[in-house]
């Protein structure tokens, strides 16, 4: 079974971890997923878990999963964004885990877009509302 | 939605709209009735807000004019035989009780109910959380603050590593009901 003492051990590791990004970590990457009534409908709960998997199996310093509300395109749920130091914000639509990972490998950890399961991939032309 | 666990996870997020920092979940079967409860300390609604909550025309965002969250949790309340109610009372808090037939045939199955706990942990890793789940002779609970204890202030509860750990501690504990 699960104890707290584990977590006391997790607590030790993450204190060294954070010494080290407070030290010479650059500037954060952001992973944003939306987890309204569309979102959470629409599947965004299991992507907002594979990027937290993800950030802890490939031990992702600098990299911040966080939630938000209602993007504003419910038909495209569930959307993600990253918004990396330095760079324009990416947006992902109709996300799944496997795809959440590859964004993960590719854009996060690769620095390569993964264009396809962008927004503009999606709908070309002007965003829509 | 497919999962009683999703229609959760959506409900406790009004909570922390609401600006609570206390909020108690629990999910409790009993005699074939299972029951749903959300209690927090947040802002609570005025009764004139309270008598239309329940409309799908009612929201508090400024963005759209449309709020499903509890509109869609009735539905499923009534079509299972059961009933959704709510009490609130400004600046003290809102309670949320919902009871579901838990053996009827349109109740839809719990699903990922520890994603929905380490959800609501990582996006409020401030709020003090606290889950008790009840059912098929055992139960269990969860109190964020035991968790903060351990984690000595310093290690925030939204950590991956801390999530992960979370994640296995309630999916153990499902097991174990």
């Amino acid at each position: 079974m699960k104890s707290l003492e584990e977590l006391r051990a997790i607590r030790e590791k993450a204190r060294e971890q954070m010494t080290l990004r407070k030290e010479d970590g650059p500037q954060s990457t952001r992973v944003i997923v939306g987890m309204a009534t569309c979102g959470i409908a629409a599947g965004a709960r299991p992507v907002l878990a594979a990027a937290v998997e993800q950030v802890s199996r490939r031990k992702l310093e600098n990299v911040s999963v966080t939630q938000t509300g209602c993007i504003g395109v419910c038909r495209l749920e569930p959307i993600v964004e990253v918004l990396a130091p330095g760079e324009e914000k990416v947006t992902y639509v109709k996300m799944t885990p496997e795809m959440m990972e590859k964004v993960i490998a590719e854009h996060i950890v690769n620095n390569r877009v993964v264009k396809e399961y962008t927004i503009g991939a999606e709908e070309p032309g002007p965003a829509a509302n | 939605m497919t999962e009683l666990s999703l229609y959760v996870l959506d409900i406790v997020q009004n909570s922390v709209t609401a600006g609570a920092s206390r909020i108690d979940v629990g999910l409790e079967e009993s005699g074939g009735d299972l029951t749903f409860t959300v209690r927090d300390d947040g802002r609570g609604m005025s009764r004139e807000l309270l008598g239309r909550a329940l409309d799908p025309f009612t929201t508090t965002r400024t963005t759209r004019k449309v709020g499903l969250g509890l509109p869609f949790l009735k539905q499923l309340a009534e079509q299972t035989g059961g009933s959704l109610a709510l009490e609130s009372e400004p600046g003290a808090g809102t309670t949320l009780t919902a009871v579901f037939g838990a053996r009827h045939i349109d109740m839809p199955p719990m699903g990922d109910w520890a994603g929905t706990v380490t959800t609501l942990v990582q996006g409020s890793p401030d709020i003090r959380f606290t889950f008790r789940r009840s059912g098929g002779g055992g139960d269990y609970s969860l109190d964020t603050d035991e968790l903060r204890e351990a984690l000595g202030g310093d290690v925030p509860l939204n950590h991956p590593d801390v999530l992960m750990w979370l994640n296995e501690f309630i999916t153990e504990n499902e097991r174990n009901l």
